[in-house]
């Protein structure tokens, strides 16, 4: 992908308030509930952290991009960042940033975090096109960069 | 005035603006049709694939074509050029020039298709453990062909050989063209026509000037050739007997015609001595900011494409389309100019060649080329400067492969319009086109004359000579064309239904 800074932070958002929303309801009927309705605040939390402090994480990457000739962002980068964005975005849950949303199980948080990352990643490096034949031109923006 | 009826005259050739009353006057027989595509090579493809997938009927669109299959320009060119359809292009996986929508890509559907994950693999790790997969040729000719019949191209097309593309008195155009002797009963036919598209590639092969005046002076066009012509008699030779090549290029026809000559050394026992010539020769990574380096060493500058990935649509194409003049220029040579793919077995031949002395390389400008003394050899003398002695290298033969760069004044249409139709030439003497690819100054009344691939390099976007430029040209030229009244807008509904339509190869 070869995206602009913009379109980084459209795609995370779009994504995350759309596939990642569906998906995290779809998680919460799976997953075991010991603490009761309440997994649906700590999950849903944890959704928003990943957008919110993505933000912060496309600037860096945007950043990192730059270092890059080609200005793009291998495939595999899309899947690797997983780790660190995973790590902080559970030690933020766990210090009751933003808010308390704890107890969380970590088996509860992993289950979550990594198969709506990998299905985000898949979406974005093809089957988006199908849907928003533009997109890849734009450099994963929505709303401006045609015309 | 009396004319020869069904052809044009001196006088009319000369009449920038037609009327339906010049024609009539002359015996030429008109059509009317909404949209002609001018070329009928890939670029027509790409454009009328889109208006397909758009909605656009068949008998709203002509192809005015002396080919009878959109590829078969290219497959001339790549074949000269040492691409078989075995061989890989120098493409990027999701460039996808019989998909729109890019997905799934040539990896995947290679990876699917032979049961072979390894390319899939290669696609994820690339480019950073792995080199960019690229996929071979007779694939991509094979799903043109498959996408060509799907959107009934064959019913689109009508063969001739396009003459001239001229304004009309009361607004949209004349494309008169040429039939194949014997097809029609008039000399000459036109289309009228409300939006005309040109893609008609390049005018044709450039040779050195040194070599041109060799070959013109010794009437020599056996051992002095270009790489995009036929020259296999070449290779034939120096399996037979020992030989001295002398290769000039350092772009990816050089890298591909000294895979061949390296191959035919490995597998069939020639033994053939290559002397490669840099004009041009860096050393070490091109650009003075951490931000804006490539690599380059032993005289070629790599990258994986022929522009950072980014120009086709990231940073770089926005960058791009903010610049004018000279910036715009400068900026287009910085990204691009003479570069190759780094690809592991052609470093490795290099390598090897210049061990055991059969892979030597020259550098400088060329002062002559003239026949040895005993006229039994080529000789080159390049000259020296900054601390290079001259040198001179006597070859057998010699490979121009420095590139296919034409002056777009030697396409006659081209030069039509320049002349007749309104049209001026951009920073790089190239077709001048707005960000929307109509081709600026040719508007007439409400028709519009757009133009899309290698002619229009130079304009808002770099990678115009390739299968994504091709088809980001074709969707920028469909949008404008539906604010015209032309087709509907492809939107999300109607892409998701016409995608699937492709994946289950239903006709249109």
């Amino acid at each position: 992908m070869t995206p602009t800074l913009s379109g980084r932070i459209q795609s995370r958002i779009v994504l995350l308030g759309t596939v990642g929303i569906v998906w995290t309801l779809l998680i919460g009927l799976v997953v075991p509930r010991p603490e009761g309705a309440a997994v649906y605040k700590g999950l849903f939390t944890a959704l928003l952290i990943v957008a919110v402090v993505g933000i912060v994480w496309e600037l860096i990457y945007h950043v990192l991009q730059q270092y890059r000739w080609e200005k793009d962002w291998p495939t595999v980068f899309g899947l690797v960042l997983a780790i660190p964005e995973g790590i902080v975005a559970w030690a933020l849950l766990q210090n009751g940033v933003p808010w308390d949303a704890r107890p969380v199980q970590a088996s509860t948080f992993l289950t979550m975090f990594i198969t709506l990352w990998i299905l985000i990643w898949a979406i974005t490096n093809g089957p988006l096109q199908i849907l928003f034949l533009r997109w890849r031109y734009r450099g994963g923006r929505f709303i401006g960069g045609w015309g | 005035m009396t004319y020869t009826q069904g052809d044009i005259s001196q006088q009319l050739v000369d009449t920038s603006v037609w009327s339906d009353q010049d024609l009539a006057d002359h015996g030429i027989p008109v059509f009317d049709v909404p949209f002609v595509s001018v070329g009928g090579g890939i670029g027509s493809f790409s454009m009328v694939d889109t208006l397909r997938i758009a909605g656009v009927t068949v008998d709203q669109i002509r192809v005015v074509s002396d080919l009878e299959r959109p590829s078969q320009t290219y497959e001339y060119l790549a074949g000269n050029s040492q691409i078989r359809t075995d061989h890989r292009l120098r493409s990027d996986s999701s460039s996808v020039i019989d998909c729109i929508w890019g997905w799934p890509g040539y990896a995947l559907r290679e990876a699917w298709g032979k049961k072979t994950p390894s390319v899939a693999i290669q696609v994820f790790l690339e480019p950073v453990a792995a080199d960019y997969y690229t996929p071979k040729a007779g694939q991509v000719y094979e799903s043109i062909n498959r996408e060509a019949a799907r959107i009934s191209w064959s019913q689109m097309l009508t063969q001739g050989v396009v003459r001239h593309v001229r304004r009309r008195n009361h607004g949209d155009y004349f494309v008169l063209f040429t039939p194949p002797t014997g097809s029609a009963s008039t000399k000459r036919i036109a289309f009228r026509t409300r939006f005309v598209h040109m893609a008609v590639g390049y005018p044709g092969v450039r040779f050195l000037d040194d070599l041109q005046q060799y070959r013109q002076q010794h009437n020599d066009y056996q051992r002095v050739v270009n790489a995009y012509e036929p020259h296999d008699h070449v290779y034939a030779e120096m399996r037979h007997r020992p030989c001295t090549v002398l290769v000039r290029g350092a772009g990816i026809v050089a890298s591909r015609v000294l895979q061949r000559l390296i191959d035919d050394r490995d597998q069939h026992g020639a033994e053939t001595t290559i002397v490669h010539l840099f004009r041009n020769y860096p050393t070490g990574p091109q650009g003075k900011k951490a931000t804006f380096r490539r690599p380059a060493s032993k005289g070629w500058v790599y990258q994986g494409f022929n522009f950072p990935k980014a120009a086709w649509g990231g940073q770089m194409r926005d960058h791009l389309e903010s610049l004018e003049g000279k910036d715009r220029r400068d900026f287009i040579d910085a990204i691009g100019g003479t570069n190759t793919a780094p690809r592991k077995d052609w470093r490795e031949q290099l390598d090897r060649g210049e061990a055991e002395g059969f892979y030597l390389q020259g550098r400088g400008q060329v002062q002559s080329v003239v026949p040895s003394p005993d006229s039994r050899q080529i000789r080159t003398v390049v000259g020296g400067g900054n601390g290079v002695p001259t040198t001179q290298y006597d070859a057998d033969f010699i490979i121009d492969a420095t590139g296919l760069e034409a002056n777009i004044e030697e396409h006659r249409v081209v030069m039509d319009l320049l002349r007749h139709g309104g049209a001026g030439k951009n920073v790089k003497g190239r077709l001048d086109v707005a960000r929307d690819f109509r081709v600026r100054g040719t508007d007439n009344g409400e028709g519009r004359i757009y133009a899309s691939g290698s002619m229009t390099l130079g304009g808002y976007y770099a990678g115009v000579d390739s299968f994504l430029g091709l088809q980001y040209a074709a969707l920028r030229i469909h949008d404008n064309l539906v604010s015209a009244g032309f087709g509907r807008r492809i939107g999300p509904g109607r892409s998701i239904s016409q995608w699937w339509k492709w994946a289950r190869n239903t006709a249109l």
